[in-house]
């Protein structure tokens, strides 16, 4: 592979959730800064466990085990504090989640708000408008910021969860099937977001689906049973599979 | 042909079954229609301003008007200000510590103290009223040497505690984990998704939890006859006994004279339940939309 400029980094990553089985077996990646890396599998392979390694979603849990090591601009975050890391490292999930009980500025500022971070009033305004604009949501609820979040659409919804993670000004953004919730017409939303928004920051995501991958990542791993099969540019990926696998995978005779 | 009757057969059998169902779960509605129907006749006819506003008539009142034939002067007013200090005061302790406690239980099921917790929790609901007065008089009344609103608070208080604790364990619990996930995913430590997130999430279930806890002791005699004790006139102190609705029903039964106020009484605490328990039903419908 090409050289690149390294953000992210899987060094013989594992997972487990027992003492017999792996979920993900020495996954070994570098993930470029400010692009869009997917990571295509069948169910079960292991994809969304991995990225979810990456926030430390795994310590809610604790019979789950990480070993190995996940590079953060060289740093291990796996012995980092993982309030640290998840303010440095979003995370978008496959249903939209808005809290509840927040309106849609609420939930904007909610990222601020569980960290104690206090903001004027100002300062507010200019992050509800300016994080609302990258998701090109602003026109749509600029009228209604003080409604429940959970009144929008399903598709705003989810832009509105992207903006929430991006208003913390995150490093990386990890997206665990974002759009398989989602009606074609607001998958393409979010799909022209993600482009735009890799300027600004890397991201990472979870796919079940082989077009969305193809379409919007510069990189695209492709997982089974929990090994990384292979990680190429999308491009030799989908042209020209190395492994019979992915072949397999990608010409739909597997998943 | 022989399927044929066996469907017949089988919708025969189904409404039957249909029937049976109905005609039992009338059968059981009866006794609480009876009820109802029996307070509610005998109860109206003595609501009026007097009824809430004044005390329990002293004997010599009684006897006078039981002689010239009129209607027996006299309310419920003490009761009812005593009922409320002393759920007021149970309440301002018992919600935020079940609240608290719950929260601790739903969030950290796993530790073995908190299993503690919750089986003690549901030792605490299923022990008899009356040994939680029994021992609030021990604690309470013994050491200060006199029957307290302050006591009847404590008792009622420590009924509260196991259906508030619940009620906020069983709604967190039920909250989605995404919702968990997603607070945690922006870097929020435990206590502030708490507070900010899984909280105000389920404050409807915990909301409904506080009205049934509430309407559930207001009708307890029991633990308040060994703490508050009664009182015949109104009053605010907390250092002395004080008179409450289901104590007065207690007290009018045994006073051949006052019979008739039970019915006011009775029909009171029900209205309170019964209105307490609609209301609740009618926000965790809202809550849910």
């Amino acid at each position: 592979m090409e050289k690149i400029n390294t953000i992210l980094e899987f060094n013989k990553t594992c997972v487990s959730y027992t003492q017999q089985t792996m979920a993900v077996k020495y996954v070994t990646a570098q993930i470029e800064k400010n692009s869009i890396t997917s990571i295509m599998g069948p169910s079960g392979c292991g994809k969304s466990t991995l990225l979810r390694a990456v926030n430390l979603m795994h310590k809610l849990y604790p019979n789950i085990r990480v070993e190995g090591e996940i590079l953060l601009n060289g740093e291990n975050i796996l012995s980092m504090n993982p309030i640290e890391v998840r303010r440095n490292i979003g995370m978008v999930f496959q249903r939209p989640t808005p809290f509840p009980t927040m309106s849609i500025k609420e939930n904007i500022l909610s990222g601020f708000t569980l960290n104690s971070i206090r903001l004027d009033k100002y300062q507010k305004e200019e992050i509800v408008e300016q994080t609302l604009k990258s998701v090109s949501l602003w026109e749509e609820v600029k009228d209604v910021l003080n409604k429940k979040g959970t009144f929008l659409s399903g598709g705003q919804q989810q832009r509105l969860c992207i903006a929430r993670a991006l208003a913390l000004k995150p490093q990386i953004l990890l997206m665990d099937e974002p759009t398989s919730a989602l009606d074609p017409i607001a998958t393409k939303h979010i799909e022209d977001l993600l482009i735009e928004l890799q300027k600004d920051v890397t991201i990472l995501i979870v796919t079940h689906n082989m077009g969305q991958a193809k379409r919007i990542s510069k990189h695209s791993m492709f997982m089974y049973l929990g090994e990384m099969v292979e990680y190429d540019l999308t491009e030799n990926m989908f042209t020209n599979p190395k492994d019979e696998r992915t072949k397999a995978y990608l010409t739909g005779q597997m998943g | 042909m022989k399927s044929n009757l066996n469907i017949k057969q089988r919708f025969f059998k189904d409404r039957s079954i249909f029937v049976i169902v109905c005609v039992f779960s009338l059968l059981s509605s009866i006794p609480l229609i009876a009820i109802l129907g029996e307070v509610f006749v005998k109860g109206i006819s003595q609501f009026s301003l007097s009824f809430f506003t004044l005390p329990t008539p002293t004997a010599y009142k009684v006897l006078k008007a039981v002689e010239q034939g009129l209607p027996i002067p006299g309310g419920i007013a003490n009761g009812i200000i005593g009922s409320m200090i002393m759920l007021l005061i149970a309440s301002a302790v018992a919600i935020p510590l079940g609240i608290l406690c719950g929260a601790y239980i739903a969030d950290n099921s796993k530790q073995r103290f908190a299993k503690f917790v919750s089986y003690l929790t549901d030792l605490l609901q299923g022990t008899p009223s009356v040994i939680i007065g029994i021992i609030t008089y021990i604690w309470i009344v013994i050491p200060m040497k006199t029957y307290s609103a302050l006591a009847g608070s404590i008792a009622l208080c420590i009924m509260m505690l196991p259906l508030i604790i619940r009620s906020t364990e069983e709604t967190l619990r039920i909250l989605p984990s995404s919702l968990k996930e997603a607070g945690l995913a922006l870097g929020a430590n435990k206590a502030k998704l708490m507070l900010k997130v899984q909280l105000p999430s389920a404050f409807g279930g915990i909301f409904t939890g506080i009205l049934l806890a509430i309407s559930r002791v207001i009708g307890e005699t029991a633990p308040l006859m060994f703490t508050a004790l009664g009182c015949s006139f109104i009053r605010l102190s907390l250092d002395k006994p004080i008179s409450a609705v289901p104590l007065l029903i207690w007290e009018f039964f045994n006073d051949p004279y006052q019979q008739e106020l039970i019915w006011g009484a009775s029909l009171f605490l029900l209205t309170f339940v019964l209105t307490l328990n609609l209301l609740s039903k009618y926000l965790t419908r809202k809550w849910k939309k």
